[in-house]
């Protein structure tokens, strides 16, 4: 007998059931990039104004928290907000065609073995072009913080 | 090939989620192991444990042939319904059913389903008309014309056999319970596409936080559905109707009186 933890009474995947998003294909990856790219961007936001915002402390606090930025792990960290920034926005306008109806096929008379229209080869493109984006931005990023 | 691989190829491993709340036991595996052809399904191996090795294991199953929508479980880590998927299709020597995700646990592999239906029930779906044809006094009754353009918009959405397997996958039904969840709302879309259907308020009731605007994309109740429902098509198309992105130029079929038991009678 394996004994394992008894789920909630709701049995809800919750948090769990988005942070593995490997089980489902290409398009729930694409979900979980776009929810955790967005909640990074918005935690860089929030860190964004906090930064800007030394500035009313006069040229040395903002030079001094500007140097953060200026080390290896800062560039890093600005890589991967570039990346986020873009795999979120090219993946975004992707979606606002889907929500919008455009690009998911029409409705038809279902044959086996199924194949989802709404599934299709122009989202599987749309979530490729993000991704293929999203790493030339970060290569571009990097050439430009870490080039000589 | 010797003798002992022909006898490991034939067997598998079913590791089976336990748990019964009423007697207060802990969740827990349990392993057995199963013969199997290449035809043989998992709830032919789960039936097969019912009789030879454990029978106080708890199942829900009917047809037996993908159509009633009860034998729905979580295989793998995948919802899928047992009676349609192959053993051998799996390609692994362990196979774990447990329950249903986002479904409250009855029993071992049996989940309520309560709380689907209320949701199911809560999108109204069923055909109406706004000239009341079911209350009519004098019970005229109509034949409705429809093309097979009309029937193409909606027959797809029909086809849901409500297994529950749709909302099981969805990441939004995971962490919000008053989330319709993809079956309620492909079927609004398939009442809504209806040329047969004169509702002027179907939309209203999936027009909230905890309704449609819920739905993010993720795609994996279309990958799971096992009758090609394609719930995601149908929430993206009912949302596009809701965002005024497509024209609700809907004609309503064209309704033809058919006789009544008094035209009968003088017949």
């Amino acid at each position: 007998m394996e004994e394992i933890e008894q789920p909630s009474r709701n049995n809800l995947e919750g948090l769990k059931g988005w942070l593995n998003p490997s089980r489902y294909g290409w398009e729930r990856i694409s979900y979980w990039f776009q929810r955790l790219t967005g909640v990074f961007l918005l935690l860089y936001f929030i860190g964004h104004v906090y930064e800007t915002s030394t500035i009313v402390n006069g040229q040395n606090a903002w030079e001094s928290f500007l140097e953060l930025t200026q080390t290896v792990w800062g560039h890093l960290f600005l890589i991967l907000v570039i990346g986020a920034c873009t795999f979120h926005s090219a993946n975004g306008i992707r979606l606002i065609f889907t929500h919008s109806g455009i690009g998911l096929g029409t409705p038809g008379r279902p044959d086996y073995p199924y194949s989802p229209s709404s599934l299709n080869y122009r989202q599987k493109s749309g979530i490729w072009i993000a991704l293929i984006l999203s790493a030339a931005a970060m290569y571009y990023g990097f050439n430009i913080l870490f080039g000589e | 090939m010797n003798n002992t691989d022909s006898i490991n190829e034939d067997k598998i491993v079913l590791k089976v989620y336990r748990e019964n709340r009423g007697q207060k036991s802990g969740a827990h595996y349990d392993r057995f192991e199963v013969p199997y052809k290449k035809w043989t399904t998992v709830l032919d191996a789960l039936l097969y444990v019912k009789s030879y090795n454990d029978p106080s294991i708890a199942i829900r199953y009917s047809c037996r042939m993908a159509m009633c929508g009860s034998c729905g479980m979580k295989i793998n880590g995948i919802p899928r319904l047992a009676c349609y998927t192959k053993i051998s299709e799996l390609e692994t020597s362990t196979i774990e059913c447990e329950p249903l995700s986002n479904f409250p646990i009855i029993r071992d592999l049996v989940t309520d389903f309560s709380l689907f239906f209320n949701h199911h029930k809560d999108i109204q779906p069923y055909i109406q008309s706004n000239e009341g044809v079911e209350t009519d006094t004098e019970k005229k009754t109509f034949s409705f014309y429809q093309s097979p353009e009309d029937v193409d918009r909606y027959l797809q959405f029909s086809y849901c056999i409500k297994c529950g397997l749709c909302n099981s996958a969805c990441p939004t039904a995971g962490t919000d319970l008053r989330f319709p969840g993809p079956q309620a709302l492909a079927q609004l879309y398939r009442y809504y596409a209806d040329t047969r259907d004169e509702s002027k308020k179907r939309l209203d009731i999936v027009d909230d936080r905890h309704g449609i605007w819920r739905c993010h994309f993720a795609g994996s109740c279309s990958k799971v559905c096992p009758k090609g429902v394609d719930p995601a098509l149908g929430i993206q198309l009912l949302r596009s109707y809701m965002l005024g992105i497509s024209k609700d130029n809907k004609e309503l079929a064209k309704k033809i009186e058919i006789n009544t038991d008094k035209d009968n009678n003088s017949n």
